[in-house]
């Protein structure tokens, strides 16, 4: 049984892959492209799909930020010679966990239904917001792309 | 889930109802403990069950299940906490006695936080991730050929394994990464030693056993600096003793008082020398590597380099490397693999119950 199930799981399951890549113009900070992939032109909505990537961007934005917060979590941190870390979750922590959960809730909302898959970029080394396209399953048929 | 459908409809109507047996939450985050695996193999599995460092691809060793690592090489960093132990015992058994009476009480209190600083330091840039990146997944390597082959044909002037981003109005090459499988982002480098690509490497340093990059280059900071206020701090002292101490005597006890001495002598420069230069570099927001090659300098014969990632302005760019909040492990070291056999990023990784009665395929 096993076997046959797998190669149902392949046949039925992936039909493709988007990855978003990251967008450097403004320097090293994690931003993603907004640039509508042509693959998920038939699945979702473009303002969707940007309106999800610029959230995204905010949220990374927001993590990396050098403000008053982050200067004075960097001095405590010098002055208790960095041990405060092992107690204490750090600014960034506390913004992926927002994060996965924003991806959780979009995934749940916007996207299975459309069948696709956002996966979190932390699993990607932030490197790239990884796009699963399922293959639609309609009247029982496989649809090839 | 209320069923809908789908008014953009490309291939025919969907039936919403298959999509919602898909079970986003089964993927969850790295760091959430997996589910209990379903159906009747649930001690075989657990019992395998194997985390991420185990089957790390690159020269890293890792203790604590994960949770500290160093290089491979990590040869040099014993002696370092050797030398650094040995020179502030000496220093705290011989000279403190005798400069507590003659001096200050001040003088052990000093020296012992500075050495528990440098120490911790040291510690912290040896064992933290120095910004690895993980390697791209087969899907994605994949997916950047296809990108690389499409460009290829279509212009043949820039070379195939480069990609130009501008970043602040400079223009800066990216290069492609053959063991990574990845087009390295600005400032990264791969590490030959470690076989990792480390975002913002400054240097392997044999001293600390790791590479210094993103994530521990403010230790780096911490504990050269720190290590030339104790190394300056010691051979005052014990130059102080010295001078004080009434009596002579060339015999084995003053030569080994004496040792912290030279000890210190011949590292105070080089500790103080390197810490200018990484003050240098803290303030104009470069690294190491950038400097040595001078990428921004002019070097390439391109007129017009700027750093691009320079605030222009001192404060800022200290402020920017040593206090901006600090990024986490992208290694996800202590995660559990998937129980497939096969490697992780290669198998679809959602289960889909609609084909599954009691099967112990699990979702990580």
């Amino acid at each position: 049984v096993r076997p046959s199930l797998q190669d149902l799981r392949q046949q039925a399951s992936i039909a493709a892959k988007v990855f978003v890549q990251r967008d450097y113009t403004t320097g090293t900070i994690c931003q993603f492209q907004t640039k509508f992939p042509s693959e998920l032109e038939t699945r979702i909505d473009k303002q969707q799909f940007e309106e999800t990537i610029r959230t995204l961007n905010n949220l990374y934005a927001e993590a990396e930020k050098l403000g008053g917060r982050s200067y004075l979590e960097g001095c405590l941190a010098c002055v208790t010679a960095y041990t405060i870390f092992l107690c204490m979750e750090t600014h960034y922590e506390k913004v992926l966990k927002k994060i996965a959960k924003y991806i959780q809730e979009q995934n749940d909302k916007i996207y299975a239904p459309r069948g696709l898959l956002l996966t979190d970029p932390i699993e990607r080394g932030l490197r790239v917001v990884e796009i699963t396209i399922f293959e639609d399953q309609s009247n029982g048929r496989i649809e090839g792309r | 889930m209320s069923a809908r459908r789908d008014p953009a409809g490309g291939g025919g109507t969907m039936k919403n109802c298959e999509y919602r047996q898909i079970e986003p939450q089964g993927l969850g985050t790295p760091n959430a403990a997996p589910p209990p695996p379903a159906g009747a193999n649930d001690a075989d599995t657990r019992a395998k069950r194997r985390r991420k460092w185990e089957v790390f691809p690159g020269k890293n060793r890792f203790y604590c299940d994960g949770r500290i690592m160093v290089a491979r090489q990590s040869g040099v960093l014993p002696l370092t906490l050797g030398l650094i132990v040995l020179t502030s015992c000496l220093f705290f058994v011989f000279d403190c006695p005798f400069l507590v009476e003659h001096v200050t009480s001040c003088i052990p209190a000093i020296g012992g936080a500075l050495f528990a600083f440098v120490i911790i330091s040291l510690l912290q840039t040896s064992f933290r991730d120095p910004g690895i990146l993980p390697r791209a997944t087969a899907d994605e390597a994949a997916y950047t050929e296809k990108q690389i082959d499409d460009s290829a044909s279509s212009s043949y002037r820039p070379p195939p394994r480069t990609l130009e981003v501008i970043i602040n109005q400079q223009v800066v090459k990216l290069k492609y990464c053959f063991t990574c499988k990845m087009f390295r982002p600005p400032r990264t480098s791969h590490c030959s030693l470690c076989d990792n690509c480390v975002e913002r490497f400054d240097h392997h340093c044999p001293w600390v056993g790791n590479c210094v990059g993103k994530r521990n280059y403010r230790f780096f900071y911490a504990f050269i600096v720190s290590l030339s206020f104790l190394t300056a701090f010691i051979f005052g002292c014990v130059t102080t003793h010295l001078t004080l101490r009434s009596q002579g005597g060339k015999g084995l006890i003053t030569a080994v008082q004496e040792s912290p001495l030279i000890v210190c002598f011949f590292s105070v420069w080089s500790i103080l020398g390197l810490s200018g230069f990484h003050t240098y570099l803290v303030a104009s927001n470069l690294t190491t590597n950038e400097d040595i090659k001078g990428s921004w300098s002019g070097n390439s014969g391109v007129q017009n380099t700027v750093n691009p990632y320079s605030y222009n302005n001192i404060f800022a760019n200290c402020c920017a490397v040593l206090c901006a909040p600090l990024p986490p492990s992208l290694i996800d070291r202590r995660g559990f693999l998937p129980t497939q056999e096969s490697p992780p990023a290669a198998q679809p990784q959602v289960e889909l119950p609609v084909f599954v009665g009691k099967s112990d395929l699990t979702v990580v």
